[in-house]
């Protein structure tokens, strides 16, 4: 009897050794991937870093949910850069030094991913922008999910020179995403057979904008390209309402980006009009019941933005590249993009990575913001692929440049 | 051409508001007492969130904005009282303080009200001079600077209170002595130059953008009005508004904003080589 139960405890410390030594490698394969994440909370870029955070968390709370990335659970490790790009290099190195982190994804200016760019290759890892930016962005190592100027200047442009008149007058921010989008604006008009009769840049952080607006009534432009960026800036919207200055408005971020329309008291947005792959008035089957997940974990988003939905659907994105490779090892990754076959269904359709630029394609919609700040869609534009890179000579499955390029600063012709 | 002058003069006029309301209070605390309120933008900021949110609780704009400047002036006393009094004699430490409220502030707001707030627009009324079209609000603005201004002269030189400031402001030791009650002195001071600050909000409230950190905007500019006018708010900060706001109007109009910054930062770096105490230094020594 006694020598019974010793056996079997015996056995039972066996087959519980044999578990073990068979959930060990499965324990393995189970470690997290990790995914770095650098948005701003705090700064004043924080009304644009939190939705993008939220993307993320909603993201991954219901990858996570069903499952993981190939039966891995995913593990978020956010920092706040405060809008600082000094942040944004000492936390892109903590991330891939100390965290190990699989996959780095981020950055809100032109200024910050330019900052991030060069320490993420120095380490040869992979990136994800989830912005909508200048375009140009010719490197291996970054994955751009958000929309360029190819899809929504190429289109907003024509149509606003169509629709108001030629004479433009461009209101610009003082760093690289303004100058840049100020020279494709340049470019694109004359190509609609407009021009820009006065453009203006302002330096980050001013409010006060009534010499400009006066600047504009002397020039009499047909519409304003609003390429302003921060909450100091878009004072101008208030101001320049008050001024009665009554005049079209386009924009690449506008309205679906900085929901301005949604900050303002109407009508200060009155008559401004956007491309975008992304707002929230968007309304088919897929796009609400994205917005009833949304809504249901942050109840009190004042605006679900392009920014925040965009860093949703790299989740998505990366899930989906990391499952088809089998690995996260970034050239096994870029092994996936350069078939030409990285797509998923999002929740504004199905979108692709373009295997040249290593951008994405997107359904583009003209938006038009009405006096009481209601948004009616004007023109379907359907998908769009980020063509612009590849017509100029980037092929990342041939070489990786690491550049960025723009309409003044073309590759060398072989 | 009349077009042409009136929008140059309008402009200055704007900028010069501009300058002296967001300096006003920033002078005072710093003429007064010698503290670098690095919580300048917060008090501000304190005058914009009160006046919006009266005015989104049914209260008429201008009740709003007294409250915005009252309140910010309530939790100046206050902090006075609680934490910078015991900063007089170490002005450094005064800046760290000021700054780490700041900080604790901004991202208070950040955590409790959100990142943004829906703004109230600005009051109607515009009128027409040649092909511009102007803001009647914006006279408003510059008629409050210059009322402001009035107010400081009126307050520190025509009140018992004045008497009093001053004499604690020339030789706190001395005005101790013959019975002044210096801490209360401190304390109005310092509530006056918060309220200022709150009113500089309460202002400008309706034609901004609303966020927790939005006193940044009004920081650089404070600054620089106080760094050309001096420690003397009477003397200094009107003159250096017009200095800065002539500069500033001027190339703001012949090469945009950029150019205007850089003047007016430019102009601040020969004022401290030239006039290391400012226009009011300056002017006082003269009289001497």
């Amino acid at each position: 009897m006694r020598k019974n139960s010793m056996t079997r405890a015996l056995l039972a410390g066996f087959s519980a050794l044999a578990m073990l030594a068979a959930v060990a490698p499965h324990a393995q394969g189970q470690e997290k991937i990790k995914i770095g994440l650098l948005e701003d909370i705090s700064g004043d870029l924080a009304l644009l870093g939190m939705p993008k955070l939220h993307g993320s968390q909603l993201a991954l709370e219901e990858i996570n949910a069903k499952g993981g990335i190939m039966g891995r659970q995913i593990e978020l490790i956010h920092l706040d850069p405060q809008g600082d790009n000094a942040r944004y290099q000492e936390f892109a190195r903590r991330l891939i030094q100390r965290d190990k982190v699989d996959v780095l994804i981020g950055g809100i200016t032109s200024a910050s991913r330019e900052a991030l760019r060069p320490i993420v290759n120095r380490a040869d890892k992979l990136y994800i922008y989830t912005n909508q930016y200048e375009g140009g962005v010719c490197d291996g190592n970054m994955i751009s999910v958000g929309a360029v100027p190819e899809q929504q200047l190429s289109t907003l442009i024509p149509w606003m020179v169509e629709k108001f008149g030629k004479r433009v007058y461009t209101v610009a921010a003082d760093y690289n995403f303004g100058q840049l989008t100020a020279e494709w604006t340049r470019d694109l008009l004359k190509k609609a057979g407009g021009e820009v009769i006065g453009q203006e840049f302002i330096p980050l952080g001013v409010s006060q904008f009534g010499q400009t607006i006066q600047n504009i009534q002397k020039a009499k432009p047909d519409w304003l390209m609003m390429l302003n960026v921060g909450a100091a800036q878009d004072s101008f919207f208030e101001q320049a309402a008050a001024a009665k200055l009554n005049l079209p408005m386009g924009s690449p971020i506008k309205v679906m980006l900085g929901f301005e329309h949604k900050r303002f008291k109407p009508p200060a947005l009155e008559n401004m009009h956007a491309v975008a792959n992304w707002f929230e008035e968007i309304d088919t089957p897929a796009a609400r019941d994205f917005k009833k997940r949304w809504r249901a974990k942050f109840p009190n988003e004042t605006y679900i933005n392009d920014m925040g939905y965009n860093a949703y659907v790299a989740m998505y994105m990366y899930k989906m590249l990391v499952e088809t490779a089998k690995s996260t090892d970034k050239n096994a990754i870029r092994k996936v993009i350069a078939t030409g076959n990285a797509c998923i269904d999002s929740p504004e359709g199905k979108i692709c990575i373009d295997p040249k630029s290593q951008h994405t394609s997107h359904h583009m919609r003209l938006i038009g913001v009405k006096a009481d700040h209601s948004v009616e869609v004007i023109k379907d534009f359907g998908v769009i692929q980020p063509y612009w890179l590849g017509e100029i000579g980037c092929d990342l499955t041939k070489a990786d440049p690491k550049e960025q390029y723009a309409p003044s600063n073309l590759p060398k012709k072989k | 051409m009349f077009a042409e002058l009136f929008s140059i003069v309008f402009q200055f006029a704007d900028v010069f508001a501009f300058l002296i309301l967001a300096a006003a209070g920033l002078a005072i605390i710093f003429g007064m007492m010698g503290i670098i309120n690095m919580a300048h933008g917060e008090f501000i900021m304190c005058g914009i969130y009160v006046t919006v949110i009266g005015v989104q609780n049914g209260l008429p704009l201008p009740v709003a904005q007294a409250c915005g400047a009252l309140t910010a002036g309530l939790i100046g006393v206050i902090l006075e009282r609680t934490i910078i009094y015991r900063l007089y004699d170490r002005p450094l430490d005064s800046i760290l303080a000021t700054w780490g409220i700041s900080l604790i502030v901004t991202q208070g707001m950040l955590v409790t009200m959100g990142s943004s707030w829906p703004g109230i627009g600005t009051p109607t009324g515009s009128f027409a001079v040649g092909v511009y079209t102007f803001s009647t609000y914006r006279l408003v603005l510059f008629a409050a600077a210059v009322v402001v201004m009035i107010g400081i002269y009126i307050l520190f030189m025509r009140t018992s209170f004045g008497t009093l400031a001053r004499a604690t402001m020339q030789n706190p030791q001395m005005a101790r002595a013959l019975g002044v009650r210096t801490p209360r002195v401190y304390a109005a001071s310092f509530g006056v130059g918060a309220a200022l600050a709150g009113l500089c909000g309460a202002l400008y409230a309706p034609t901004m953008t609303l966020i927790p950190t939005m006193g940044i905007t009004f920081i650089v500019e404070a600054f620089v009005t106080v760094v050309v006018g001096g420690s003397n708010v009477l003397l200094g900060t009107v003159p250096a508004a017009v200095v800065l706001g002539v500069i500033r109007t001027s190339l703001n109009a012949w090469h945009g904003q950029i150019v205007g910054q850089i003047g007016m930062l430019i102009a601040v770096i020969l004022v401290i080589r030239v006039l290391p105490e400012g226009v009011s230094g300056w002017l006082a020594r003269r009289a001497r």
